[in-house]
């Protein structure tokens, strides 16, 4: 194909833009009850978010970027034209991006998922037609963006409520704790690692049988549980901090359990966002490369290594700031509280990555914050807060659309 | 700043509304150096007290005003926000009642009658003891925030406000002994005198009912 390494080159730009906004805005929010918690300071976070986010794109990301490439948008109607798809996802990468940047100039809670199948669908109806547009897909899609969160906020009500059953309402919560959050530690990385296992790992080229997965899950779980274990019996209680039953010991045991389901959440966050980013990307290249639309190929694990790059740069060069200030934004989350939100959003995004749907990460979060609120977990949560962040979506899809139906013009004329 | 998932969570109520309760109980406690001063006739000192009761009450003014003002009405809480903001109104009467009380006393120098003072002091004490295990009660807020309202942390608050009533059963007792022995004595004083008496025996013990309705706004807290 013409001018191959000219769309290569235009659409790992893009992409790289993309993934450095993620980086530098929307990995805030997934790491927000993190930080908001005191459980792990700026610098771990920083650390934690560069590792897994790079992490769960490269490992998770592979069922989501797919289904970005080629799910949305039927290609058979592209078959002599192949250069529509490529001026298409290059406009859908430049108009999510350019929303995102937007949005986040003027702290609008806009969600990349929901910016990029905007602008995808947005494309696809004008550039080829609203009959390519694979609407029973999308319209799983969106719907998802409903169902996700609901699950999160189930999830996070039975995990606060165990917690709250368990440990916070004994007479002896701390060495409640101490002998339980071990289990929750166990639970958090089997679940993580069973389902990235059984979906994401066959892009990166593994092949790993069913029980050969959850063996690994459960030694994964149980040589982590027990790392947390040992820092766990180190914590003594401060007598400075304390009243009758020792919270503020037992939210120093939940710390240690924060790191991890941060961790998931980063990782989780990667497997979904980064997926969005570099998904049109991937779509781009495999068309530029063999010059045919729709030819079967699997997602090369150097774009999704690209994703991750993006990100990292993101969070180093403008995201620290952003975590920071969450960091002083937040002051009465506690880890028992954060890592039951984190929990539940991070199962519920990995399983939806491992199906290869982009749910909205925030969204998700937000609908498992309100879950432990359910609860009686959390001591004031805005309600007009999370209704701007759920409608958020209902502007963002047209505007991702609108966006990139003059990113779609202009490409075709300047390079067309 | 995309960071708008940290503006879901609002503040919460539990520290400040402690902080009131502190404020308004020191308002109270000042009450009984007020009444020692009064008793040793020195009033520069009575005015002092009379002084920081002024400040602590408008301290007290001034938190409350703060945490109505951080509880918007789409605020979600465990707790219903009505419940909250009755309670610290609650909570805001026993640094009002200290404020009346010593004004009254410094404004008409009134002279409490020697066989009636050490009963007095005794009695003013017992309502601020109940003024003070209030506050502990009120102080358990937010390890209830902490457990959601339920468990051994409820528990031990239920405890608390038991012995909250046990201690108001106390002031009550007291005050009728001390209007017994003023009713004593009263045709030999001033009968403005005693009128007043009468007045400030009873605004005193007001105190330690408004304590005891600290204690039944926190069960209500907990019976949800």
């Amino acid at each position: 194909m013409e001018d191959a390494l000219v769309y290569i080159v235009l659409a790992a730009g893009f992409g790289l833009f993309m993934a450095w906004g993620i980086g530098a805005n929307d990995v805030a929010n997934a790491m927000a009850t993190s930080i908001g918690s005191r459980a792990i300071t700026i610098k771990q976070a920083l650390l934690i978010a560069a590792v897994f986010e790079f992490g769960g794109a490269v490992l998770a990301g592979g069922e989501v970027t797919s289904t970005i490439r080629k799910g949305m948008v039927d290609s058979t109607f592209l078959i002599d034209k192949p250069e529509i798809l490529i001026f298409g996802m290059l406009s859908a990468l430049l108009a999510a991006g350019l929303w995102l940047l937007i949005a986040s100039m003027k702290g609008w809670p806009v969600s990349t998922t929901h910016s990029i199948v905007g602008a995808i669908i947005g494309f696809a109806i004008v550039g080829i037609g609203p009959d390519s547009v694979k609407w029973t897909m999308v319209g799983s899609i969106v719907a998802s963006w409903v169902v996700s969160p609901l699950v999160a906020g189930i999830l996070a009500y039975v995990i606060f409520s165990s917690v709250r059953w368990l440990i916070l309402s004994r007479t002896n919560p701390l060495e409640r704790a101490k002998r339980f959050v071990p289990f929750y530690i166990f639970l958090t990385v089997f679940m993580l690692s069973l389902v990235t296992m059984f979906k994401g790992l066959k892009h990166v080229g593994l092949e790993i049988s069913t029980a050969e997965c959850y063996l690994i899950a459960l030694g994964l779980g149980a040589f982590i549980g027990v790392c947390g274990k040992l820092f766990i019996n180190r914590i003594q209680p401060d007598p400075q901090a304390e009243k009758e039953f020792h919270f503020a010991t037992v939210e120093r045991v939940f710390a240690i359990l924060m790191v991890v389901t941060a961790s998931g959440m980063a990782f989780a966050h990667g497997s979904n966002d980064v997926a969005n980013a570099i998904g049109p990307v991937a779509a781009v290249i495999s068309v530029a490369n063999s010059g045919v639309v729709g030819q079967e190929s699997a997602v090369s694990i150097w774009i999704l290594l690209l994703g991750g790059m993006g990100i990292v740069v993101g969070l180093a060069t403008y995201g620290r700031r952003v975590i920071a200030m969450v960091g002083r934004r937040i002051t009465d989350l506690t880890p028992s509280r954060g890592f039951a939100a984190e929990l539940a959003a991070a199962t519920t995004i990995v399983v939806a990555s491992g199906t290869g749907i982009p749910i909205s990460t925030t969204h998700t979060l937000v609908g498992a914050i309100l879950g432990v609120g359910m609860a009686r977990g959390i001591a004031a949560i805005n309600l007009s807060v999370v209704r701007r962040i759920f409608l958020s979506w209902v502007i963002t899809i047209p505007a991702g659309a609108v966006l990139s139906i003059i990113f779609f013009f202009m490409l075709s004329a300047t390079l067309g | 700043m995309g960071n708008y998932v940290s503006k879901v969570f609002g503040a919460s109520p539990a520290i400040p509304l402690q902080e009131h309760g502190n404020t308004c109980y020191q308002a109270a406690k000042e009450l009984i150096t007020l009444f020692e001063h009064v008793v040793a006739d020195n009033w520069d000192k009575v005015e002092e007290s009379r002084g920081k009761i002024v400040h602590l009450e408008n301290e007290a003014d001034e938190l409350k005003k703060e945490i109505r003002s951080h509880l918007p009405k789409s605020l979600f809480m465990p707790v219903s926000r009505e419940d909250i903001l009755n309670l610290l109104l609650v909570q805001d009467r026993i640094a009002n009642k200290a404020r009346h009380v010593s004004g009254l006393v410094l404004g008409r120098r009134m002279r409490i009658p020697e066989p009636l003072q050490k009963d007095f002091i005794a009695f003013t004490s017992r309502n601020i003891d109940a003024a003070k295990k209030a506050r502990k009660s009120i102080r358990e807020l937010d390890e209830l925030f902490e457990t959601g309202f339920r468990g051994a942390e409820a528990e031990l608050v239920i405890s608390l406000v038991e012995e909250l009533d046990a201690i108001e059963n106390d002031t009550d007792e007291m005050q009728a002994q001390l209007r017994t022995k003023l009713f004593g004595i009263e045709k030999d004083l001033p009968p403005v005198d005693v009128m007043f008496l009468y007045r400030v025996i009873e605004l005193v013990g007001e105190i330690g009912d408004v304590a005891e309705r600290i204690g039944r706004r926190l069960e209500l807290l907990l019976s949800h």
